[in-house]
């Protein structure tokens, strides 16, 4: 619980100096299109109602893209990163197709799936699902040799190294690029939304944009924020549970 | 019959580019309930004859046999114990120590309990719910033997298993293992690098040659785990002349082997002379 309160007093401190700074900033620039907290924070509240439902249609399209995403990419990845041969086959074309920014497939996933939930959670996942994969495969493949074979001296089989030893030694780089990937999957879920579609925050924002409703637009941004900070900290507290031991041995 | 027996076991480790004859024809045996030590220059296979007896490497020529029967791969009698103690960060210490039960299909429950059991016997019972990172190095030591006490294995096999730890711990632990091996009577070999640890702990001490490794000779130790053995003249004798084999063997002398051996075997042999 102390943890917790100095957390949340960090939180607290942030906030205010970013506050502070956004403050300053708007009363240098001078212009509507960055209005004040003042302004922008009370326009927040009363458009909470309208805010909420939008919110919950993003939400639900960043945690189904990024839950599929990583299901497919864990087991994917941690086999790859344990297996000689597979990785001989499959790294290469990983690791050709990685770089390439997946986002600007998004006309396609929006002529093929339509302009719902379908191409937002599709193009989301595929991005968390690179992410991850390289990331589990990597973490596989640096599971320390002693630990394996020490397991393995006991007995045990396959599945049992992958159980007892490879998902818990790469579970913190996983967690890792989740709350990495997080930042992308909202930054992309933006411009998905505010592409195609008529709900979800990003569709909010620039439909504030468009009738020149700056306060609303704000209203829309920080809630955007919010639910990337949501997240980010949901996974952290997933993260703190999963890997206690980590946490305790220092 | 004898609990362990390696009959011109022969080993390549296909390295980058050209191989690694670790072992040639290698031929040792350990009879029931013998603890035996090993001994020998860094490189010389020492670690690769333990990975081949427990089942974990196949040898290109020769036999193993534990306990009469050849083996074909891990076998659930025998425990190892690596040099870095191969527990797992990621479980508790009660956890690690039922790790081997649980993948040999024992219940939760089941192994929970023989687990807390063999904890006890190691003196760790009051840190089942902490993590490896919160003990001391000697204190995962003493996990690492209880996993592998858990596992009531009649053949316990060590790499080293000591050589991370301070003398008076490593002290400490050698009688750990004294105790363990009085009372359990299993067959036991320990991979060494101390002289001192391997009279100590062996019945008889087997002495490697240069990679590669091959038994170069025995010292026969029948007196070890008496009453005050450890301060008795026959102990320091014994030590005396199992370091005399060494330098034999090339372990001791400066540019004759790797180089760190020869820091090794010095300082083991300081502390023989009963500097703690
Ligand atoms: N996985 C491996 N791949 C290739 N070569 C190896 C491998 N493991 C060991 N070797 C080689 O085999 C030889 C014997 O190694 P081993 O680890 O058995 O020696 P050791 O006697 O245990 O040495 P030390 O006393 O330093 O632990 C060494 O020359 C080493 O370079
Ligand atoms: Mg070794």
């Amino acid at each position: 619980m102390n943890g917790l309160s100095r957390r949340l007093a960090g939180y607290l401190g942030a906030t205010a100096a970013l506050l502070a700074g956004w403050f300053a900033l708007s009363a240098l620039i001078d212009s509507p299109a960055l209005p004040s907290p003042v302004v922008a924070l009370p326009e927040f509240v009363s458009q909470a109602s309208a805010l909420l439902p939008e919110a919950g249609v993003s939400l639900w399209r960043v945690v189904a893209a990024m839950a599929w995403g990583t299901a497919l990419a864990v087991p994917l990845g941690l086999g790859l990163g344990r297996s000689a041969r597979a990785d001989a086959i499959f790294a290469p074309i990983v690791f050709l197709t990685y770089p390439v920014p997946k986002v600007v497939f998004l006309p396609v996933f929006l002529v093929l799936l339509g302009l719902g939930d379908a191409p937002k959670i599709a193009l989301i996942g595929f991005i968390v699902f690179f992410q991850v994969l390289v990331t589990a495969r990597d973490a596989a493949k640096a599971v320390p040799e002693a630990s394996v074979l020490s397991v393995r001296s006991l007995g045990a089989s396959r599945m049992d190294i992958a159980r007892y030893v490879v998902v818990p030694a790469a579970m913190p780089d996983i967690f890792t690029a989740l709350r990495i990937g997080t930042g992308t999957a909202i930054a992309v879920l933006f411009l998905a939304e505010s592409i195609a579609g008529t709900d979800g925050l990003g569709w909010y924002i620039v439909d504030a944009w468009g009738r020149i409703d700056y306060p609303a637009m704000f209203a829309g941004i920080i809630a955007m924020a919010l639910l990337g900070v949501v997240l980010y900290e949901a996974l952290d507290a997933v993260e703190a549970r999963v890997t206690r031991w980590r946490r305790l041995s220092r | 019959m004898n609990a362990l027996e390696l009959t011109g076991v022969t080993l390549t480790y296909e390295g980058s580019g050209r191989g690694v004859r670790a072992l040639d024809a290698l031929v040792m045996s350990v009879e029931q309930g013998e603890p035996v030590s090993v001994i020998g220059p860094s490189g010389c296979g020492k670690s690769t004859m333990l990975l081949v007896s427990a089942g974990l490497l196949t040898p290109d020529e020769g036999e193993v046999l534990a306990a009469g029967r050849r083996l074909t791969g891990v076998r659930r009698e025998t425990a190892l114990i690596l040099q870095d103690y191969g527990l797992l960060p990621w479980k508790t210490v009660w956890d690690n120590a039922a790790l081997g039960l649980r993948v040999r299909g024992a219940s939760r429950k089941e192994a929970g309990e023989v687990a807390l059991g063999a904890l006890e016997r190691v003196g760790l019972l009051e840190f089942a719910r902490a993590y490896p990172g919160e003990l001391s190095g000697g204190m995962r030591q003493r996990l690492a033997l209880a996993r592998a006490v858990a596992l009531d294995a009649d053949l316990l096999l060590m790499d080293e298993p000591l050589s991370a730890l301070d003398a008076l711990t490593r002290e400490d632990l050698q009688d750990v293992l004294l105790d363990l091996w009085r009372r359990r009577g299993h067959a036991q070999v320990l991979v060494t690098h101390s002289i001192e640890e391997a009279v100590y702990l062996g019945r008889r001490v087997l002495v490697m040659s240069p990679r590669p490794g091959r038994i170069a000779a025995v010292v026969e130790n029948a007196e070890m785990g008496e009453a005050g053995f450890r301060s008795s003249a026959l102990f320091h004798e014994r030590c005396v002349w199992l370091r005399s084999l060494l330098a034999g063997e090339g372990a001791l002398h400066p540019g004759a082997s790797a180089g760190d051996s020869d820091v090794t075997y010095a300082e083991s042999t300081a502390s023989t002379g009963g500097v703690v």
